[in-house]
This record gives structure tokens, sequence and C-alpha cells, in this order.
């Protein structure tokens, strides 16, 4: 296994987010950002590294990481697909969408495809009430969701 | 209202762009306000009457002026975009079309307030409009808006942003501030408040994106002219956002007091296949719902939503047909809130689990009447007995369901089972499998 150390680009990265605030504490949630951008979810190794350089105990920075949903305590695909049920988007079929994705995929809600491309999962509003249904695809979103705009956006990522 | 300037979301193309922005007046307000006395703002925007856009309407000018003026301390300002609230989608579209007002707002705030950095809050998952604004926030700072002694005042301010990672309860104004500082979105106990007791110990005030995107047009047209526009008591406009069953669902900036009926059948192009309403929430899913038969003339303002028992909040509207089950839709916002609790309050922790197990049973047909009783005792429990606002915001929308659609609920429940033995903690009980 590679050794846990941020790229001299996230260095310096980790120092212009310290450099914002008044104190070193402060920068642990861009800290955490840079390492999920990095190694892709938040090991315990990836914690206590980030831990370590940031002079703050693990049992926090884990409290913190837990706390906040879009940090990823588990390994996700390539591509995250998070389908958005929250009222707008159930009302609009954001259901559907999610069995969709779910049938087509053959994965469960929180599942990842067996090679490691997709992780699907249900997630809260994200602020995308006037384009339901939509999702997120890692950090961007697709909106007003139809079958057809799926199935061409999964075959193009399937093939990228 | 056909003559009606919007005061955020203007008409006018590429606006995001720094040059167009300047071209049609652009930062003349900060210009301006460098030359008046900071008491001298904070005035004018309390003659404007502008009321947080945030959802619980507090008057702005009130709360800067609460901001101490002599201290030793850092004093911050937060801007709040994190934006979580179920059916609120109104402050990327000011990222997205109008940062820099939102940016000279934020600038003239804090200069009123003598603050000297300012961060903005946005919730993780704006990845796009994070970028967006960071190229406004860049840009304003190669031009000398932003940075040190900004227009060649003496006056210097910092603006970053903070993204957050996905925690709805980030919104609340304390738990705002213990994310920036780098911990758990865990509400404060208040008081001390904010503006004395704030991030790290200092005072602080924190403001919505919307309402900090109005302050250039109070400082350049006056308090006077904002508070024209609109309901009196409530003035300005606001950025309606309609979803659900809806043909033209978006943002629309209207003043305050545009009628409910206007904004569905003028601007938001009726329901969806024509069929008649049956439920309505005005402001965002912590709001207490309406039904179908009380929007007829009601104003969207929030003095006037208080007639039928609910608040403007964010002003996102979702409409739903007469096809729509009730109770699987307070079920799916139950879910919400149990999901994002942030575990602090008893209440709050356990209530909206035993709400959505409750909700979850009725829904699958295994309820007694006795359910009913229970789930707005539950609710009732929940609200007012928490440290935020989170658990009236979690038991809103459960208890005025209730009491709004009764039927609906009872539809779904058996009568009570009479056990041989009067026990009314057996005869809640009814064995199923989830």
């Amino acid at each position: 296994m590679n050794e846990i150390k941020f790229t001299e680009e996230n260095l310096k990265k980790l120092e212009e987010a310290k450099s914002r605030y008044p104190n070193t504490h402060a920068a642990l949630m861009p800290a955490l950002w840079i390492a999920q951008e990095q190694f892709g979810w938040l090991s315990e190794d990836v914690m206590r590294y980030v831990g370590n350089i940031l002079n703050i105990p693990y049992e926090h920075v884990l409290g913190v990481a837990e706390f906040y949903t879009m940090y990823n305590k588990k390994p996700v695909g390539t591509y995250h697909l998070q389908v958005c049920t929250n009222i707008s988007c159930m009302l609009c079929g954001g259901y559907d969408v999610l069995d969709y994705i779910s049938n087509k995929l053959n994965i469960k809600p929180g599942e990842t495809t067996s090679d490691g491309k997709f992780t699907l999962s249900e997630v809260e509003c994200l602020g995308s009430c006037g384009t339901a249904p939509m999702m997120q695809v890692n950090n961007y979103y697709e909106e007003n969701l139809t079958k057809e705009k799926i199935d061409q956006l999964l075959e193009k990522l399937s093939n990228s | 209202m056909e003559n009606f300037e919007p005061v955020i979301l203007k008409n006018i193309p590429d606006l995001h762009k720094l040059d167009v922005y300047l071209k049609h007046g652009g930062y003349s307000a900060l210009e301006k306000s460098l030359k008046m006395k900071p008491e001298g703002i904070i005035e004018e925007v309390k003659k404007s009457g502008l009321r947080g856009r945030g959802g619980a309407c507090f008057p702005t000018g009130l709360k800067w002026s609460f901001m101490p003026q002599k201290t030793d301390k850092p004093k911050y300002l937060c801007c709040n975009g994190d934006e979580s609230e179920p059916a609120s989608f109104k402050d990327r579209e000011i990222f997205e079309k109008n940062p820099h007002q939102f940016i000279e707002g934020t600038l003239i705030a804090a200069y009123a307030m003598g603050v000297k950095i300012a961060y903005v809050y946005i919730r993780g998952e704006y990845y796009r409009w994070i970028e967006l604004l960071q190229k406004a926030i860049d840009d304003a700072y190669s031009k000398g808006f932003i940075g040190k002694n900004i227009l060649g005042s003496d006056y210097s301010v910092d603006i970053y942003i903070h993204r957050g990672a996905g925690a709805y309860i980030c919104g609340e104004e304390t738990a705002l501030l213990n994310s920036i500082e780098g911990k758990r979105g865990i509400p404060r106990f208040k008081p001390p408040f904010p503006a004395n007791y704030g991030l790290w110990g200092c005072p602080t005030t924190i403001n919505n994106i919307e309402t900090l995107a109005n302050i250039p047009e109070i400082i350049n047209k006056g308090g006077e002219w904002f508070s024209k526009i609109g309901e009196p008591k409530h003035p300005g406009t606001l950025l309606y956002g309609l979803s659900g069953h809806i043909n033209k669902p978006g943002i629309y900036e209207l003043p305050s007091g545009t009628l409910l009926t206007d904004l569905i059948y003028k601007y938001g192009g009726g329901v969806k296949d024509n069929k008649p309403i049956k439920m309505i929430i005005p402001g965002g899913s912590s709001m207490p719902p309406l039904r179908g038969d009380e929007i007829e003339g009601l104003k969207m303002d929030n003095e006037n939503l208080k007639s039928v028992n609910s608040y403007i909040g964010t002003a996102g509207i979702v409409v739903m047909n007469e096809d729509t089950d009730v109770v699987k839709v307070i079920k799916r916002i139950t879910k919400f809130y149990y999901h994002e609790s942030c575990g602090q309050c008893t209440p709050c922790r356990e209530g909206c689990g035993w709400m959505l197990k409750i909700l979850e049973r009725i829904d699958n047909g295994l309820a007694t009447s006795k359910d009913i009783e229970l789930l707005n005792d539950v609710a009732n429990n929940i609200e007012g007995n928490t440290i935020c606002a989170f658990g009236d915001a979690a038991a809103w929308p459960v208890k005025w369901a209730i009491k709004k659609f009764l039927p609906e609920f009872e539809k779904k429940v058996k009568n009570e089972i009479n056990l041989p033995i009067a026990n009314s903690v057996h005869s809640l009980r009814v064995t199923y499998k989830v």
C-alpha cells in the first residue's frame, strides 16, 4: 500500500486553507475535502494523517467526518450517483429514477457495482427542486432526468 | 405589478460577469457606503424594513445594530448559503446570475459592522456554484473591491468561502458557526447570542445570501424606496421557488404579498394536468402545509400567512395535486428530519425516529386510530423542547398535516382494537413485519 501523504500541490492547498482561519483547527473541513479528493474516501489511516498534520486528535476528526454525509467513510465507485428523493423530486418521480438506475445497474442504493465504476445512493434534497427529478454525479448535477437521459448518461460514463 | 423591476435577478444578460455588472452601476453602492458613516448605513437598512430571508424574518438593520461598537475582538460576518431546506433553491440562482450584487452587499454589511473577515458558507453539494462564486470573488479581488484598502479607503476586508459537507442543520446559525470552526455542526445554546459570542467567541452576524443581495439597491435607492415594494410589514421582493406538480417550476422574483394563486396560475403556468390542488407547502418543508381550499386570495408574506397558521420560511412553494398521498409526503419529510437531526436534544433525536415509525405503520395500513393521537403527541413533545428550531421544523408538518388532513390519515388506519382488558399500552401494539 502506498504511503498516505498529501501531494505537494495539496499541501499548498492546505496551507492556503489554513491562512483563511485564525487557527488550524478550523482548516479541518477543507483538509478533509482535500483528502477525499486525493484518496477517494476517508479511511482510518487518512483521518489519522489529517489529524496529525493539523494537530487534532483522531477522535475529533472521526467525529467530524461521521457527522457530515458528504465525507465518504466507505470506498465509492468512480462515479457516485446520488439520487434525490426528497419531496419535490419524489412528486416528480425521484423514486422512479432511483429504481430505474438500481435495476439497470443491478445494485441497491448504498451499493457499488462489481467493476467499481458506479455507486448508487439515495440522498436528501440537493436544492434543485425546480429541475426535478435530478441526481448528482460526483461533483455536478444532472437535472430534469428522463429514462432516455439516464440511459445516455450511464452509457457515456460506462464507456469513459 | 406589470412594470415591476426585479431587485436581484435582473433581466440583464451576462450580469454575472464583472464588466457587465460594472456597466450597470455595479459597486457604486459600495463606493457610496464607504463615504457614509457605518451607523448611517444601518439606519438606512432599518428604514428599508428589510427582514431576513432565511426563514425567521428577523429585521436585518436591527440585527446589525446588535454588533458591539467598541470591542477589542475581531468581528465576523457569516453569509448563510447552506440552503438545505427541501423545496428551497433560491441562493444558487443568485450565485449563478448576480453574484457580484451579493458580494457588494456583503462588503457593505461588513463595513457597516466593522467586520474584517466574511465567510460565505455554501453547502458542499453546490460544487458548481462554489466555483462560480469563487470566480466572482477572485475577479472582485483583482479589481480592488475586496482586499486591502478597498477603493482607496482605509478599510480592508476579506471574503472566504467555507464549503459545507452535507448537513441540513448547518443552516441553523449557531451550527454554522461550529461548522466553520471545524467541529460537528451542532447548534449552540442561546444566549449568548452570536452578536456577542459567535465565531471563536467573537462578535458575529449571520445573514442569508438573499438578504445581503438586497443591500446594494437599498443603499443606492434609499431605504424608503425599498420599504414601498410589496407588503409594508414584510417589504421587498422575494425569490419564490415553485416546485412539485407545477407546469413551470423555477425561481420567480416578485414583490412580497403576491397572491399565491397568481404565483401558481399566472407565473407557474398552473398545476400539472390541470388537476385541483390538494396540498401546498408555502415556504420549505418545515412550514405547516395548507389545504387547497385555503389559498384563494392568500398573500405570500409572513404576516398574511400567519392567518392560515403558516409562515413564509424560505418561500419555497411545493404544489401537490389531488392524487397526492398526504401520508406518504409527510412520511418522506419526516424521514428527512430523522436523517438530519444532529442528535443533541433527546426530544428531536428520538422523536423524529418515533414519528417516522408511526407514519410507516400508518402508511402500511398497520396502525390503529390511537396511532394518530400518538403521532400528534410525539410531535407536540418535540415542538419547543429543543435547543434550536429544528425540532419545531420537524414537528410542524406532522402536527399541521394531522390537523388539516385528518381524513387522509383516518383512511389508512384500522379502528381501535378493543382488548378484553383496557390497557392503553398493549392496545397500541400491532405485530407486523417491516
